[in-house]
């Protein structure tokens, strides 16, 4: 049995994160070993510097033997190691057939041979069962339709060892069960396979070794017959830093915030929240858990006035609150921490000062009319940067002089200086260093204990235990779950954050 | 099939008017026209450019600098050698390096893409007016020959078929690109690299080496529209002629879809529509005021633009500078 | 009390950590350029000293050199003044030189029809009506760019060519002096003309002052909140309640008024009338003067005032040594490649916006 892949020790740093961590691991020809691993855990940064397209700081890749090149992307393709992204690599305006030959076309002297082409294609997608129209545009193509082109592409260079990242996520139960068959019968042919999945069935079904990634490290390896999905799902959810943070119980009050019916979708316009409803009371901190993709997001910019409503409304105090405006939404009392900090928390060349008041800057006292009040501004950062303890030489140094978890307390920072009604934190700890960590989240609690409803989304796990006064798990668009935080087994909240026991 | 769909109707439309004009006046209907195209040609060269740099991702701002460069460098070589045809080659290479400079601003050095150009745009004008030197001949032009037999065909014939070599050439360029493009590796390739450069990297095509080898030889391109102007059209070169030329080009890109034969239909159009307002003016039909006329085709430009340009999708990915590792 | 003493103590801090390595660019690039042009004026077969000389004695050697530069540097610090407000909102206006001809053109007809004005009213008049005008052409840009996403680098410029005939159509028809064959506006009334004080310029104090005025603006109004912040990050400004359409709009309603007040003084200052000249670079000479300045509004005047000077003293530069005046435009071609390389990744690297300027088809 050949090894096809080796990786010795990988270890690759981002600033204030670790993502891979000293990870070794074989795949051998004929296997499929099942990379197992919540978001965040490494599992693409491990993908990445396989394929040659970032650099790890220490450690080797060998590929059949022989190390790979950072850089090197084509070579490696060329030795036969094959790919199926999570985030399609297929040009969008362009045919099946382009981009199943892009960087290796048949030619008929310096033309494409369509024809040729076209019957390649053919002939590709019977021998695997994966049935595609090759004149047909990506972009107009179902998402299970556009994976199996992604699928195809990988399969057409007599591939060796082949890696699917996370390829069930986006395909319907027989979609799935046509896949498995794929990949046994591409393992039975002597093709090496790694299956990145969160999908904990799944990997019983097919793996024949599972090795477990969490928070950047190896955590174990086995496989089907010595473990049950339980047995993963403990594995992979398992305690990793231990956050506990002391927290007495909820004050519950009155509803202030309702979602009734929402449903939203995402930027390729397929429905990803599909009808949710909840409501979210006076002091107490409701966290949304699941694994990132199924739907958290939408949902979140929806209630927050960034993305359109397909259908549903969102309720303040009984008041509707107005579609796609965000800055409305927040003068109805929401206030939002939001996901991506770069494009709409922060200005990165303004100071912190500026950022402090960025989206309160015409009003009082910050502004008199049209005029600035700079005193003020300069008052109020000095007063925050020592309440929220956020570390920079001087309140007017600009915001991307500071590390990602300071940035983020500067969003935290003004979000809850306001002490509005309802605050929205989606992955208010992501990038952010371990002391922040615990300061933002003794910031949550204080505002819940103020009396604000908070309600918390988040892929850590933990997080959400260690917060939440009640757990909402949604999976798949749809909230499949709420209990009360005394009530939630890890386990259980596990099993359906991956998918199970629906 | 659809015979009447909107392009059909368009061919349709301007094949009856030119019949009807045709029959009123044969002959200066027919030069109208050729004149048209002659001064169609720099505009659809000066698109190619433009084309050619956003179909692989790059905004190029500076075609109205690397043409009045290569238009003056065309010009003075020529005199100096007393050959044109080293003129146009100087021209070429001139060209070439304002593409390399483009593309060592905008893909290694990842400035913004519209300064980028901008500045090659203001390095040519303060280049050219600092060295340029009055009074300067050339020996002969790229004079119009006419193509045996088929220069004979009644209206197309002349229009088509009796041009200087450079035209010609210029024809032929369009034509082997819209191939190109559509049919061959090399444009499939730089298509993705447009649109989708990360597929294109983990498929092994090099972004960064396609980017560079595309913009440098559509800079030699621009200069062949340069050199046509001070070789071909005028025989001699003037501060400002290119007259934004360049920048017209830019919205026969977008008009055009991104596409050659598009974009050469719409600087037909505008040759033509110039040509068109000089024989009224000659005529002395309608009594429009000469400035007027100098000023259509940057009115045309503006309303080509308005109307196309929020409809149209440009290539995906360009103006922002590529980084290995994204998705 | 101890709060504002903190307050104070912070904000010095700031300001003292005045990165004196970035305002270094600037003046290493015109070096760096004068040296380049040095050796292509050898090549030429001049003295490149003398030559330097000559252009320096003239502009800054006397008080009388001064007044003239200063005169010329006024449409400078004006049309720069008008791109750099451009550039903050992340728009590249380009078409200052379109601004400024139509806010010359309006002054000088304001000039001759508003006659029996006494001075202290017919000058302001005249100037704003000049802004107006200039305001106008860009905002026709602006509202393109801002409803339809047509990007401005091409619009202002086909604008500057529209202008230009439209201007020049104008200056021979129904605004041409009477009895005159030249294409010219008929002399402005003594009471619109711009006084000067000793042998310095009116027009270039009251360029100095607005460009106090837009420092002020941005950085300390709500309105210059806005602009400031829709340059660096739309997504960021569109969250927090900021119209980011209005407000291309009105940035580039005030860059194509300063330019056009830039006109206007033009007018009113130095010329007297509109006569079209062949003034190619002044628009692009904006984006030098922006960018040498490093974009801000105060910053660019001693660059204008260099550029201002050369212009002044060109004349007898070529009279001396026999350089071609054209030298000082690719003096400026020099010094904005060299400027604009390390300026453009320290200035915006911290951007969320990928590109300094908003989508070319976004």
């Amino acid at each position: 049995m050949s090894t096809l892949l080796e990786v010795t020790g990988l270890t690759k740093r981002y600033p204030g994160v670790v993502a891979n961590d000293n990870i070794s691991l074989t795949v051998n020809a004929g296997e499929v070993v099942a990379l197992l691993g919540e978001n965040g855990a490494g599992k693409s940064t491990l993908l990445k510097a396989v394929f040659g397209l970032i650099k790890p700081d220490s450690g080797e890749i060998k590929i059949s033997g022989t190390p790979i090149i950072f850089g090197d992307t084509a070579g490696i393709i060329s030795r036969g190691v094959g790919m199926v992204h999570q985030h399609f690599q297929l040009v969008p305006v362009m045919t099946v057939a382009e981009n199943i030959i892009l960087g290796d076309e048949p030619k008929r002297g310096i033309f494409i041979n369509q024809k040729s082409a076209h019957d390649e294609i053919v002939a590709l997608s019977k021998r695997y069962g994966l049935e595609v129209d090759p004149n047909a545009v990506i972009e107009d193509l179902p998402v299970g339709m556009q994976q199996r082109v992604e699928i195809l592409k990988a399969l057409r260079k007599d591939v060796k060892l082949l890696i699917l990242d996370e390829p069930t996520a986006v395909l319907t139960p027989q979609e799935i069960d046509e896949l498995l068959q794929v990949i046994r019968n591409l393992a039975k042919s002597g093709v090496g396979i790694v299956l990145i999945t969160h999908k904990l069935h799944e990997v019983m079904e097919v793996a024949d070794r599972v090795v477990v990634l969490r928070g950047g490290k190896l955590v174990g390896t086995t496989s089907p017959k010595e473990t049950d999905e339980a047995g993963l799902a403990q594995m992979m959810v398992g305690r990793s830093v231990v956050l506990q943070v002391n927290r007495t119980e909820a004050k519950r009050g009155a509803v202030v915030l309702e979602v009734k019916g929402l449903q939203v979708c995402d930027d390729r316009k397929i429905m990803s929240v599909k009808g949710v409803d909840f409501s979210l009371y006076k002091g107490e901190i409701l966290g949304i858990a699941g694994v990132e993709g199924n739907g958290q997001r939408e949902l979140v910019e929806a209630i927050c006035g960034m993305r359109h409503r397909e259908a549903g409304e969102v309720l303040i105090n009984g008041v509707a609150t107005k579609d796609l405006h965000p800055h409305a939404v927040h003068e109805a009392g929401i206030s939002h921490i939001p996901e991506d900090r770069e494009k709409h928390g922060l200005v990165s060349n303004y100071s912190i000062a500026d950022n402090l008041v960025l989206n309160q800057f015409d009003q009082a006292p910050f502004a008199q009319g049209w005029v600035r009040n700079i005193a003020e501004i300069n008052k109020n950062a000095i007063s925050l940067v020592e309440k929220f303890d956020i570390r920079t030489p001087s309140a007017f140094n600009t915001a991307g002089s500071l590390s990602g978890g300071n940035k983020q307390k500067v969003v935290v920072a003004r979000e809850l200086s306001e002490e509005l009604p309802v605050l929205v934190a989606a992955q208010p700890t992501r990038g952010v260093d371990v002391g922040s960590i615990e300061f933002i989240h003794n910031q949550l609690i204080s505002a819940r204990d103020g009396g604000a409803a908070v309600l918390l989304v988040s892929a850590e796990l933990d997080e959400i235990l260690s917060l939440s006064d009640r757990i909402a798990v949604m999976s798949d668009g749809k909230i499949v779950a709420v209990v009360e935080s005394k009530d939630a087994d890890r386990n259980y909240i596990g099993r359906l954050m991956a998918g199970l026991d629906k | 099939m659809n015979l009447l769909t909107k392009r059909n109707s368009y061919f349709l439309l301007v094949a009856l008017v030119t019949a009807f004009f045709y029959s009123r006046d044969a002959s200066i209907t027919t030069s109208v026209y050729a004149t048209g195209t002659a001064f169609a040609l720099p505009l659809a060269l000066a698109a190619m450019v433009g084309i050619m740099c956003e179909r692989t991702g790059i905004v190029n701002i500076g075609i109205e600098g690397t043409m009045l460069m290569s238009a003056f460098v065309a010009f003075f070589v020529a005199y100096i050698t007393q050959n044109i045809l080293i003129g146009l080659a100087a021209a070429i290479a001139t060209g070439s390096l304002m593409g390399f400079l483009l593309a060592l601003m905008a893909v290694s050095w990842r400035m913004d893409q519209i300064i980028a150009g901008t500045i090659l745009n203001i390095l040519a004008t303060g280049l050219t007016s600092f060295l340029y030197v009055q009074g300067k001949t050339i020996p002969s032009v790229f004079s119009a020959f006419e193509v045996p037999l088929l220069s004979k065909i009644p209206f197309f014939g002349p229009v088509l078929f009796i041009h200087g070599a450079l035209t010609f050439l210029g024809l032929a360029i369009i034509l082997a690109l819209y191939v190109a493009i559509y049919h061959t590796s090399w444009g499939l390739r730089s298509r993705a690299v447009g649109e989708h450069p990360s597929s294109a990297d983990t498929a092994g095509v090099s972004v960064v080496r396609l980017r560079y080898i595309n913009v440098t030889i559509a800079g030699a391109i621009g200069a062949i529209a340069g050199a046509y102007l001070s070789l071909e059209l005028v025989g001699s070169f003037e501060r400002g002629f290119v007259a934004g030329k360049g920048f017209t080009a830019l919205a026969l890109m977008i008009f055009g879809r991104w596409n050659p034969l598009g974009a050469l239909a719409a600087a037909l159009f505008f040759g033509l529509a110039q040509a068109y307002a000089n024989q009224l003016m000659i005529d002395q039909v309608v009594n429009i005021p000469s400035q007027f006329t100098s000023i259509l085709p940057y009115v045309m430009t503006i309303v080509v633009l308005a109307i196309s340009a929020g409809k149209v999708r440009a290539p995906a990915a360009e103006g922002q500078p590529y980084e290995k590792g994204q998705s | 009390m101890s709060d504002t003493k903190i307050v104070t103590k912070e904000v010095e801090k700031s300001t003292k950590s005045f990165d004196v390595g970035s305002w270094l660019i600037p003046i290493v690039a015109v070096l760096v350029a004068m040296s380049l042009a040095a050796i292509l004026i050898k090549l030429q077969g001049s003295n490149p000293i003398t030559a330097y000389k000559s252009l320096f004695k003239t502009a800054f050697g006397s008080v009388e050199g001064l007044g003239i530069t200063l005169g010329k540097s006024t449409p400078l610090v004006l049309s720069g003044l008008a791109v750099a407000v451009g550039l903050r909102a992340g728009l590249f206006n380009i078409g200052a030189q379109g601004q400024l001809l139509s806010g010359s053109l309006a002054a000088a007809w304001a000039g001759v029809t508003f006659d029996g004005l006494p001075g202290f009213i017919h000058i302001p008049v005249a100037l704003i009506i000049g802004a107006f005008f200039g305001s106008i052409v860009a905002g026709i840009s602006g509202l393109l760019k801002a409803y339809r996403g047509v990007h401005e680098v091409i619009t202002t410029i086909m604008l500057n060519s529209i202008v230009m005939g439209v201007a020049d159509y104008l200056a021979s028809h129904s605004l041409r002096e009477p009895d005159q064959f030249l294409t010219r506006t008929s002399e402005i009334a003594p009471s619109a003309k711009l006084p000067i004080l000793g042998s310095l310029p009116l027009g270039f104090f009251i360029a100095v002052i607005l460009a106090v005025l837009i420092w002020w603006i941005l950085g300390r109004t709500t309105s210059g909140f806005r602009i400031e912040t829709v340059g660096r990050n739309r997504h960021a400004a569109w969250y927090a309640g900021i119209s980011v359409k209005r407000t291309v709009v009105s940035a580039m309603l005030v860059s194509g008024a300063i330019a056009g007040l830039g006109g206007a003084i033009e007018t009113l200052g130095v010329t007297y009338r509109y006569a079209p000249a062949f003034n190619l670079g002044l628009g692009f000479d904006g984006i030098t003067i922006a960018l040498l300045g490093r974009v801000h509004p105060i910053g660019i005047i001693p660059g204008a005032i260099l550029i201002g000077g050369m212009r002044a003293g060109a004349a007898n530069m070529q009279f001396d040594s026999g350089v071609a005046p054209e030298l000082v435009d690719l003096l400026m071609a020099l010094i904005l490649l060299l400027v604009t390389a390390p300026l453009i990744t320290r200035f915006f690297k911290n951007s969320s916006n990928k590109t300094i300027t908003s989508g070319w088809s976004n």
